[in-house]
């Protein structure tokens, strides 16, 4: 990382669908090791940060740098392999595969892939696959899945299918972490264990987060700093109290 | 330039049969998002039993052509009441492999059948066989009547969905299944309508077209070509199907005159190929796109 | 019922399941080694056929199945590939030679035609392949001074090594250890990283992506690969017609092939032989059935066609799986006998949703 670039910033960033303005210069950054969220109210353009980021689509104007490289101009395969990863609002697991192999393709950065010593399956594969495996182990321990390893993952309840898509993007070993909506559909057990897992993965795993996220609880409970977004504009940066009691937010939620 | 006029004439009338076949499944593919490869056959069907009517029964062709369409629009519901229906909520792909099955067994049923079997059989119009003088161009009477037809087609399924609560009730349909349940639109209904219509429309393109070509099993084959016409033209879209349709034919009408043999068989393909390379949305397509 | 704990990671990759997964496996093999000295010359023809279709299965499987781009153009590598075979024994290149190079030139055709398909997806892929498919079947045709046109082609005695292998068992066993190879490989190809990642481009190719893998690399991948191992069938496929034209690969055939995969199971490698198994008994159970059905409905060779459509149409409302998937629930019927339940294999329903961002 080059000495003064910001671990990740975003600058001026605008992305409009046709006529449809859904982000309007909208800056900020992320310092390492922080969990940064982002909140506002359905439809201000979260989601399209994300997707931006991840170069679902391009952008229509600004830059998007992480640890001085800029994103904008590569393709999304490229993200992974930088060094970002992340989970998907409705999930995009893959539903035929079971919760081992949802997780062993997060490993997918860090092997190399030789289609023809595969089908051999020398020993160099053998041991690759063994060493893929005993990660992918730290993950699950971590998350407490093993009761689900071996688990076809469309059978699976929704609480435990966000859990496999944390897993899953922990398994690309990111150094920031996007999360959109993880508490979103689940209950009161399943945020409190989320709270405790997205604190864990910045004490205990040194990732960055960024977050997207509804539940107020669970932000000002694991949120270093906050930014709010509304019609694709920013209305405040902060910590999270400050924001939260910010007077744009507060219209903004509650319609005046 | 003689030549040239009567490619575009003869041209036209050969895409206007692709463009109808294209029309049938489109109008499916925009309501139910179903690809109905079996639409080629279907026509073949309408063919055989229009020539049932018109010579083994002998009731002639006026009579024969609104009970082939009848005939045709009940099997069409039939189709998708007893097909398709048990397997909403399946992938589409589901839907996909049923209609190509479906398509092998009509064929199969087809050759079986007494009085149809593999042979060849003749079903004229009144009106066939017969040429028009256009200045310089001639102009068989059987081109002229696929062209009139298809022309009027269109105008009239213009109207119905525009104009009507059934046409707008098959928009909502289509574009998103659930939400047109909660509205109370009756969706498994509206698509059985939609594939009664659909065969129709084939019914139509085998009465047309059965002077030409004659009426006999393989004759649905004609109907893949329709797919690049759709394709060409931007798969979902009506206008599109008819314009694709029409180009398709032109560039087979004259790739036969101007390119050595072989080419007029490949024309379609090629030329799908590359709109698919370059443009898959086609003409008049929409863009699609997974939203996360 | 078999509950297998495992202790160690090294279980997690072991090629068969368990001991007794390997050994029933061990008695198939065995059955198909001793089949030439068991059943008749006509019955082991068939096996053969079963293996051709077979690889061709495992070819299909691999990018239909696996990586979730259907393919209805698919013959055009088996003609490839037979052409190819047929070419290079014709001036006496012995098969370790002019196998490999018809699956090379498969292998091409297969780059050819997934290359301008990467951004294609669904049903404008199907009619890429489709386009293709007849490009193929024209080409075929009109290139005479190859491939012998409408005419047809004559196909040499296989040169295995050096000298012809006249005797049709010794054809059995190549056959047999080919298929074999194929699956073997295609095992470990689908439990290592690249099958991973195929499998992942066919579930959600959004979320294949943002774990880094490459679908431009991995879609060709998957084209190549499963068109190099159908022209390998198609080139086992030349010798054993001994005579090539191009009717023998038309879109029908491309269309067969799939319905063949899916009928036997799309997204299971046993779903390829299952469905091989089907395409050649069905005409075998229609000739049985023959003497038993009026002539006039006996007779027709249009029985085939309305039989394979009637029990593809039943098996995609009932039976969605194919048939390794009712091989699997009577499997378990009888593992888990009595606790089976119907429902255990219930799939859940989804909506249609259009895509198209209008």
């Amino acid at each position: 990382m080059r000495s003064g670039a910001a671990f990740f910033e975003i600058d001026r960033l605008s992305k409009r669908f046709g006529g449809l303005v859904a982000l309007d210069e909208v800056s900020f950054s992320v310092r390492e090791g922080e969990i940064y969220t982002i909140i506002g109210p359905n439809g201000a353009g979260k989601t399209t940060i994300f997707n931006l980021i991840s170069l679902i689509y391009p952008a229509s104007s600004g830059t998007i740098r992480f640890c001085g490289e800029d994103l904008l101009g590569r393709s999304p395969e490229q993200v992974a392999r930088l060094g970002i990863g992340r989970t998907f609002q409705n999930i995009e697991l893959f539903a035929q595969a079971s919760v081992l192999q949802n997780l062993l393709i997060g490993r997918h950065v860090h092997v190399p892939k030789n289609p023809l010593a595969e089908m051999f399956f020398t020993p160099a594969v053998r041991r690759r696959e063994l060493e893929s495996r005993r990660a992918v182990e730290e993950v699950i321990d971590f998350l407490a899945l093993q009761a689900y390893r071996d688990a076809v993952v469309a059978g699976l309840p929704y609480g435990v299918r966000k859990v496999v898509e944390l897993a899953r993007a922990l398994c690309t070993r990111p150094r920031l972490l996007l999360l959109d909506e993880p508490s979103s559909g689940l209950n009161v057990e399943e945020t409190e264990d989320m709270a405790y897992w997205i604190q864990d993965i910045r004490d205990e795993l040194g990732i960055t987060v960024l977050m997207v996220e509804h539940d107020m609880s669970l932000v000002s409970r694991v949120s270093d700093r906050v930014l709010a977004v509304n019609f694709g504009k920013v209305i405040a940066h902060g910590t999270p109290a400050e924001v939260q009691s910010h007077p744009d937010v507060v219209a903004a939620y509650l319609g005046h | 330039m003689i030549d040239a006029a009567q490619l575009l004439i003869s041209g036209a009338a050969i895409g206007c049969i692709y463009a109808l076949i294209a029309l049938g499944f489109v109008l499916i593919y925009k309501a139910t998002e179903v690809v109905n490869f079996a639409q080629g056959d279907v026509m073949m069907l309408a063919a055989f039993v229009a020539f049932s009517f018109a010579s083994l029964l002998d009731l002639g062709f006026w009579a024969s052509l609104p009970l082939a369409i009848l005939v045709m629009a009940v099997f069409g519901a039939a189709f998708d009441r007893v097909l398709l229906r048990p397997i909403i909520g399946m992938p589409t792909f589901s839907a996909v492999m049923i209609t190509l099955a479906a398509g092998f067994a009509m064929r199969g049923i087809a050759s079986m059948i007494p009085g149809w079997g593999t042979d060849t059989h003749s079903f004229k119009a009144p009106w066939s066989d017969e040429v028009i003088r256009m200045g310089p161009v001639i102009v068989s009477t059987d081109h002229l009547a696929i062209l009139a037809v298809t022309a009027l087609l269109c105008v009239g399924l213009y109207l119905f969905f525009k104009g009507t609560r059934v046409g707008m009730a098959m928009q909502a349909a289509s574009q998103n299944q659930l939400a047109a349940y909660y509205m109370g639109i009756p969706v498994r209904s509206i698509n059985t309508l939609i594939w009664a219509i659909a065969a129709s429309v084939a019914a139509l393109a085998a009465v047309l077209l059965a002077p030409i070509t004659f009426v006999h099993n393989n004759m649905g084959f004609i109907g893949i070509k329709a797919f690049p016409a759709a394709v060409v033209g931007g798969f979902g879209s009506i206008p599109g199907a008819i314009v694709g349709g029409l180009i398709i034919g032109w560039v087979e009408a004259f790739a036969g005159f101007y390119l050595p043999e072989g080419f007029k068989d490949v024309a379609a393909y090629v030329v799908v190929l590359l709109v698919l390379v370059i443009r898959p949305s086609g003409i008049f397509g929409q863009m699609r796109r997974k939203k996360v | 019922m078999r509950f297998i704990f495992k202790t160690r990671y090294e279980q997690d990759l072991q090629f068969f399941k368990d001991v007794p997964t390997a050994c029933s496996y061990a008695l198939l093999g065995a059955a198909l080694l001793a089949a030439p000295w068991v059943v008749s010359e006509y019955y082991q023809t068939q096996l053969v056929f079963v293996f051709i279709y077979g690889i061709v299965g495992f070819g299909l499987m691999l990018l239909a199945g696996f990586t979730g781009q259907m393919s209805m153009g698919h013959a055009a590598f088996l003609a490839i590939g037979a052409y190819a075979e047929a070419y290079f024994q014709a001036r006496g290149m012995p098969f370790v030679v002019s196998a490999p190079l018809a699956m090379l030139l498969s292998a091409a055709a297969g780059v050819a035609i997934g290359l301008p398909a990467l951004r294609l997806s669904g049903l404008y892929l199907a009619i890429a392949t489709l386009a293709f498919g007849f490009i193929v079947e024209e080409v075929l045709a009109r290139w005479e001074s190859v491939t012998g046109g409408n005419g047809g082609m004559m196909v040499a005695p296989l040169k295995l090594f050096g000298g012809t292998l006249n005797s049709s068992w010794g054809f059995y066993y190549l056959c047999l250890v080919l298929v074999v190879l194929v699956g073997v490989a295609m095992v470990n190809l689908l439990r290592s990283p690249t099958g991973r990642a195929l499998i992942a481009i066919r579930d959600s190719e959004i979320s294949a992506q943002s774990m880094g893998v490459h679908l431009a690399r991995f879609k060709t991948l998957s084209f190549a690969f499963s068109a190099a191992i159908t022209g390998l069938a198609g080139a086992l496929y030349a010798h054993q017609i001994k005579f090539l034209s191009p009717e023998q690969f038309t879109v029908l055939v491309s269309i067969e092939f799939l319905m063949m995969v899916v009928i036997g199971g799309l997204g299971s490698l046993h779903g390829a032989i299952f469905g091989a198994m089907f395409i050649i008994l069905l005409p075998e159970a229609i000739s049985t059935a023959k003497d038993y059905l009026p002539d006039a409905v006996a007779d027709q060779t249009g029985l085939k066609a309305t039989l394979f459509g009637i029990i593809m149409i039943l098996f995609v409302v009932f039976e969605p799986r194919g048939l390794y998937g009712t091989w699997v629930k009577v499997h378990a019927y009888f593992s888990l006998f009595p606790l089976y339940k119907r429902g255990m294999f219930r799939r859940q329903r989804a909506y249609t949703r259009s895509e198209r961002v209008h």
